[in-house]
């Protein structure tokens, strides 16, 4: 469905079922004379709260040519104290300001207190944590106006006190406040391996309707203190080989959605991330082909 | 006898006590696979959160970094983020208090320079993200009536600020940071003060003439132009009204002015 921008020197609002990108300062350039072929690039929200200059100059001039997603990073909706009430402002002004055709934010807290601790922090999964989660979802879903996609998160610890599954802690949220997901596969990759449990079943037992973007990205190899594998979500390399053949099998199963490449840290040169979207690209051209014969 | 709750329950509070000391032990009841507490597994957060936090005051204080080497600098980034945590999400705020900090830090009390150096360095982030506002038209000076010119007051663009120092802090901010391949010979007996606005959406740096620095201090504290002109009159012998409010008016330090 296309979406109409309010101003006319915009392109439509919608993000495409194609890949896209993390939009970085050092690229903005270079994207725009070049006249970049990618499908929307998405923006950190607590990147451009500031009031104005180069930020929000260069995001207004990738707006009026791409699609854009908002993402925010902030906002603890998984704390255990309400919502800042002027973070969701900002986050509210902005969605009016740039129009973006997905807004998200993630499953973890990260301000306790007057602390903003500046990680994605987990939540446990139990019966207290998901009624708060529910009532904080649907508070940035009535101040925003617009539905909210969440995030499944990167854990490297698990809580004893969890009574239910990460997968049915995200369906009853999505049952109860009607938002969406945003399913990363790097980050099923990284905590199934940290938990010791399969991704590919994580991923068949997840709900795959209510997915309105994916994110891929890459991840730090690391051992705990037994020893084992131990995968750091750290967005600082390329999509690791074995996160490639989870992204194909959903959206073999989904069709095409808009994809994410998530590089924050040693961003590499512009060419090197639009090769890494060209490569999630060429998995959403297989996958449209697939439902093609299926549909046929 | 009281026993613990069993399963342990972790509260963020906890969570987050524990990410600040590194002496602290693990919160019991956050496991590994095995079922066992992962302190190695809780490092990764206590990291995430340190080193990441770290990393955005080095974005803010380059020059700083420069002038202390990479790794007292993380050192000393390290000691503010635990003592002065972030309050908002919004990091390019972060650091407002670092100039202080190092001001009032013991083992760098002999290199007084250091906190103006970062007081400059907090100025241009914030006028870089500053609101897009024009600055007042050089030429609207001239449409004043010359008669009550003394009496005018201006309005501050949000972008500008004016570092005092009785350090070479244009010099030293410059040779560390924004003219790195000028060679530039510091003397620490001279006292330099800086004036950063962003006219349009580029950050300018403009070193202060003589009195220049007392004439702009007074102007925005709010007082008139004759007021101010004649305080750094009395104070600094070289000083040109002239001169200095042509500066200030080309760097785009005011939004407007006032006349009584």
């Amino acid at each position: 469905m296309s979406v109409q921008p309010s101003r006319p020197d915009r392109t439509d609002a919608s993000v495409p079922a194609r890949a896209g990108a993390g939009l970085k300062a050092e690229h903005v350039e270079e994207i725009l004379t070049s006249s970049a072929d990618i499908g929307f690039f998405e923006v950190h929200a607590e990147n451009y709260m500031g009031a104005g200059g180069t930020p929000h100059r260069q995001l207004e001039a990738i707006r009026e040519v791409y699609p854009l997603s908002l993402h925010g990073v902030g906002l603890s909706i998984g704390g255990e104290q309400p919502l800042d009430k002027d973070h969701l402002q900002r986050l509210a002004a902005l969605n009016k300001r740039y129009e973006p055709g997905l807004f998200s934010e993630h499953l973890a807290w990260s301000t306790h207190d007057t602390t903003y601790y500046n990680d994605l922090l987990p939540v446990p999964y139990d019966k207290a944590t998901l009624d708060r989660v529910c009532e904080h979802i649907e508070e940035v879903q009535d101040v925003v106006g617009r539905k909210m996609l969440l995030e499944n998160p990167s854990t490297y610890v698990a809580f004893e006190q969890s009574t239910m599954s990460e997968i049915d802690f995200l369906k009853e949220i999505t049952r109860r406040t009607g938002c969406g997901l945003l399913l990363d596969v790097n980050n099923v990759y990284v905590s199934c391996t940290n938990h010791e449990r399969s991704a590919a079943t994580y991923l068949s037992e997840f709900p795959i309707g209510d997915v309105g973007e994916i994110h891929l990205g890459g991840h730090a190899p690391d051992v705990d203190d037994a020893g084992r594998p131990l995968l750091i979500d750290a967005h600082d390399r390329e999509v690791d080989d074995a996160v490639w053949p989870l992204y194909e099998m959903i959206v073999s199963q989904t069709g095409p959605l808009p994809t994410l490449i998530e590089w924050d840290n040693e961003v590499p040169v512009w060419s090197v991330l639009l090769a890494e979207a060209q490569a999630a690209e060429r998995i959403l051209h297989r996958a449209s082909a697939t439902g093609l014969q299926r549909a046929v | 006898m009281d026993l613990p709750e069993f399963p342990p329950k972790v509260g963020v509070g906890d969570f987050g006590a524990a990410l600040w000391n590194p002496e602290a032990a693990t919160p019991s009841g956050l496991i590994g696979p095995d079922g066992l507490t992962a302190p190695k597994r809780f490092n990764v957060y206590r990291n995430n959160v340190i080193v990441s936090l770290c990393d955005a005051l080095e974005q803010t204080f380059p020059a700083l970094q420069n002038l202390l080497g990479e790794d007292y600098f993380k050192a000393l980034a390290r000691a503010f983020v635990v003592q002065h945590p972030p309050k908002s999400p919004v990091l390019i705020w972060y650091g407002s208090e670092f100039p202080d900090f190092i001001e009032a830090f013991p083992p760098l009390a002999s290199y007084p320079y250091l906190a103006d150096v970062a007081r400059v360095e907090w100025a241009w982030v914030q006028a870089y993200h500053a609101a897009d506002v024009a600055p007042l038209d050089p030429a609207a000076l001239g449409s004043v009536d010359p008669n009550v010119l003394g009496s005018i007051r201006f309005e501050k663009h949000p972008a500008a600020a004016l570092i005092m120092s009785s350090w070479p802090v244009w010099d030293l901010a410059r040779a560390n940071r924004f003219e790195p391949d000028e060679e530039i010979r510091v003397d620490l007996d001279r006292s330099q003060s800086v004036l950063i606005a962003r006219p349009e959406f580029d950050v300018e740096l403009l070193q202060l003439r003589p009195g220049g620095d007392v004439f702009l201090n007074a102007l925005l504290s709010g007082a008139t132009l004759g007021e101010a002109a004649a305080l750094a009159e009395g104070q600094v012998a070289e000083f040109s009204l002239s001169d200095c409010l042509s500066d200030c008016l080309s760097i785009g330090v005011f939004t407007d002015l006032v006349t009584a």
